[in-house]
């Protein structure tokens, strides 16, 4: 049976700020967040380290109380309704180190079935369909503590399937993953998603292409606010103000500076850093910024008598941190990790406890 | 894909996306809305789920062999060969011995309980044990379940071992209030350690450094290796409020009959370790809530960065 989508919001917040107590100020994480995301929806939240996506995660899934302004998802007050929520949503994090080392993969997600109150036997075989979905039969019976990175992250990813969510909240899921896990991780997500109408996602990452690849919508976020929001394509317009393309010849006397005479060219700049052919290619790269569309005509008419052949011509569309760029002023590179709030009170376990022969943290079962 | 999903894929064995079909409910509104029963029975499974690493992983790692039955037993030995050397009454080598099992629970109680909330933290489970729809209690029960059960099987090695090695002879004549003296002194002592796991995460290093000065005077006022009584005052004060001291007197009582080294009858004893179970318990359930929300509030208890 497959239950049409809800008709209720999966996320709708107002307002909603969140300050951590710190010395000598106090952190403003978020600074009144409004969203509204539908039921189905694969909604994204871009923005760097410190911006405020994992705050939001956190209040969403019900861990963490705002400091003002109201949540709810799927209809449920986050303060007041925090067991149903519980109920239809789950959370999986990058660099999860979460269950015991010494269980099997198997055992691990059966453990995690019970917190769910799935009936034992069902559990084994919910478990045993989710290691088969996920790709890690030959890993099932593998421990946990020998599992690499990358299964590791599907073996979260089965446990955040386990009570089948209506809402599956990804905190920067692919983190620390190389380049082939995190696309299986990402693959993973798009076919659980499309499995059952009506199932939502709410993803944070910096990663800009993999929110681009992914959301349907994305917010993007920077010091607890919410810039813009829009599909990856709407908010990549906005920035979009001249076309832009990547001209390859087969030569150009006298360097891409002899395009910047042509009607509607409004730059034309080498796209190889020095300027000079590419040796390889025995080609000129030429990056064209034009007015419009309509200006390619008159370049492309102006290469003949120049003695030019155009090898290739590609569009260059803007990409998301283009359009960050152009909201913020800056690039994600260029913000610095927030500093976790020191209030002083930070519980730890204490630096001595390994050296004092306490027990490894794979084996505190 | 890494090497080996490669090869899992090679195999056929790759991912397979029609299981995540799942299991069918008409709205997240009716899924969410659970009956009592389904309420508890979450409860009761989440206690299983808990116990179970503990349980079974009982005998995945063999070091415990050394560190909880040979070191106890060459302490409980240390002491039996002072008391031969007093020339003291026997059954002081079966009370030695019968602290000596208990301290594998008294151990358990501290590192396996007092201090786990601490080590879910920092591993990150316990945000999800808060973002399961369980209560935060069944996963406390659960881990005093499976140390209960860890622990007896280290007790009971470190009893028998030591009682062939040294002659120790038991005279029962309640093995029903034994038993159950037992249980209750495991109920109480568990029920301590719930109240400490909570205080532990939410005091932090300061609770982690006071329950480490505090284990050897909770040695000593306890008994663990000569009889409450002989402490006077402070062996009447410790049975009142520390449930190793209590079980330890009735339990020797109950195992030795005929000495006469005792603060109070058994069944007095059982009635205050009932006392402190309940006591225990409700404390511990209070200081979970308690827990749950200064971490809402203050984002501070289920954060491993904050």
């Amino acid at each position: 049976m497959t239950a049409p989508v809800p008709s209720v919001p999966a996320i709708e917040t107002r307002d909603i700020r969140r300050v951590y107590k710190a010395r000598p100020n106090n952190v403003t994480a978020l600074d009144g967040i409004d969203l509204d995301v539908a039921a189905g929806e694969f909604f994204g939240l871009l923005g760097p380290n410190g911006a405020g996506k994992t705050t939001l995660i956190k209040i969403l899934t019900t861990l963490l109380a705002p400091s003002s302004g109201s949540a709810r998802v799927f209809g449920f007050d986050i303060e007041r309704d925090t067991k149903k929520i519980r109920r239809i949503m789950n959370m999986v994090a990058g660099g999860e180190q979460s269950g015991y080392g010494i269980l099997t993969v198997r055992e691990q997600l059966w453990m995690f079935s019970q917190f769910y109150g799935m009936p034992g036997a069902e559990g084994w075989r919910r478990v045993d369909e989710l290691i088969e979905a996920v790709g890690l039969a030959e890993q099932r019976l593998q421990r946990v503590n020998s599992l690499s990175t990358g299964q590791r992250q599907k073996m979260n990813f089965a446990r955040g399937l386990l009570n089948d969510p209506w809402i599956l909240f990804l905190d920067e899921p692919t983190l620390g993953l190389d380049v082939s896990a995190a696309r299986a991780v990402r693959e993973l997500v798009v076919q659980w998603q499309a499995a059952v109408p009506g199932r939502t996602l709410l993803l944070t990452t910096h990663y800009m292409a993999e929110a681009d690849e992914l959301c349907e919508r994305i917010a993007i976020v920077d010091h607890g606010r919410i810039l813009a929001i829009g599909a990856p394509a709407e908010l990549k317009r906005r920035v979009q103000r001249e076309s832009i393309f990547r001209l390859e010849l087969d030569r150009l006397d006298g360097g891409p500076a002899t395009l910047l005479r042509l009607p509607g060219v409004v730059s034309a700049v080498a796209a190889t850093s020095d300027g000079r052919p590419d040796d390889e290619r025995q080609t000129v790269a030429v990056n064209l910024v034009l007015a419009d569309d309509a200006a390619l005509a008159s370049v492309v008419a102006a290469l003949t008598p120049l003695g030019s052949h155009i090898v290739a011509l590609a569009k260059s569309e803007p990409s998301l941190e283009d359009v960050f760029v152009e909201l913020v002023g800056r690039g994600f590179e260029d913000e610095g990790e927030a500093p976790p709030p020191d209030d002083g009170l930070t519980p730890a376990v204490p630096q001595d406890a390994h050296e004092a022969g306490e027990p490894e943290l794979e084996d505190v079962v | 894909m890494s090497g080996q999903d490669a090869a899992s894929s090679a195999a056929g064995r790759g991912p397979r996306p029609e299981l995540f079909v799942g299991r069918a409910a008409a709205s997240p509104q009716i899924a969410a809305d659970w009956s009592r029963r389904r309420i508890l029975l979450t409860d009761l499974r989440a206690v299983r789920g808990r116990a179970y690493p503990r349980i079974n992983g009982l005998f995945r790692e063999k070091s415990w062999v050394f560190f909880e039955i040979l070191l106890p037993f060459l302490t409980t030995s240390a002491f039996v060969f002072v008391y031969r050397a007093l020339q003291a009454p026997q059954e002081y080598i079966g009370f030695v011995v019968v602290g000596g099992a208990m301290t594998a629970f008294w151990l358990n109680v501290v590192w396996m309980m007092a201090a786990q909330l601490y080590w879910e933290k920092d591993q990150g489970n316990l945000e999800l044990y808060f973002a399961a729809p369980m209560d935060l209690m069944s996963v406390l029960l659960g881990m005093a379940l499976g140390g209960m059960v860890m622990s007896s099987s280290r007790a009971a090695s470190v009893l028998v071992v030591a009682s062939v090695v040294y002659g120790v002879t038991f005279e029962v004549d309640q093995w029903l209030l034994l038993i159950v003296v037992f249980g209750l002194t495991l109920s109480a002592l568990y029920g301590l350690g719930m109240i400490l796991a909570s205080l532990f995460l939410m005091w932090g290093r300061e609770a982690w450094h006071t329950t480490q000065l505090m284990v050897e005077p909770v040695y000593f006022v306890s008994g663990l290796n000569f009889p409450v009584a002989r402490l006077g005052m402070l062996g009447a004060l410790a049975v009142a409020t520390i449930p190793l001291a209590v079980g330890l007197d009735a339990i020797r009582q109950l195992a030795f009959v005929g000495s006469d080294v005792a603060l109070l009858p058994p069944l007095a004893e059982a009635g205050i370790l009932v006392a402190m179970t309940a006591v225990f318990t409700l404390a511990a359930r209070w200081s979970l809530r308690t827990l749950e929300r200064r971490a809402r509030i203050e984002g501070r208890l289920t954060m491993r960065w904050q």
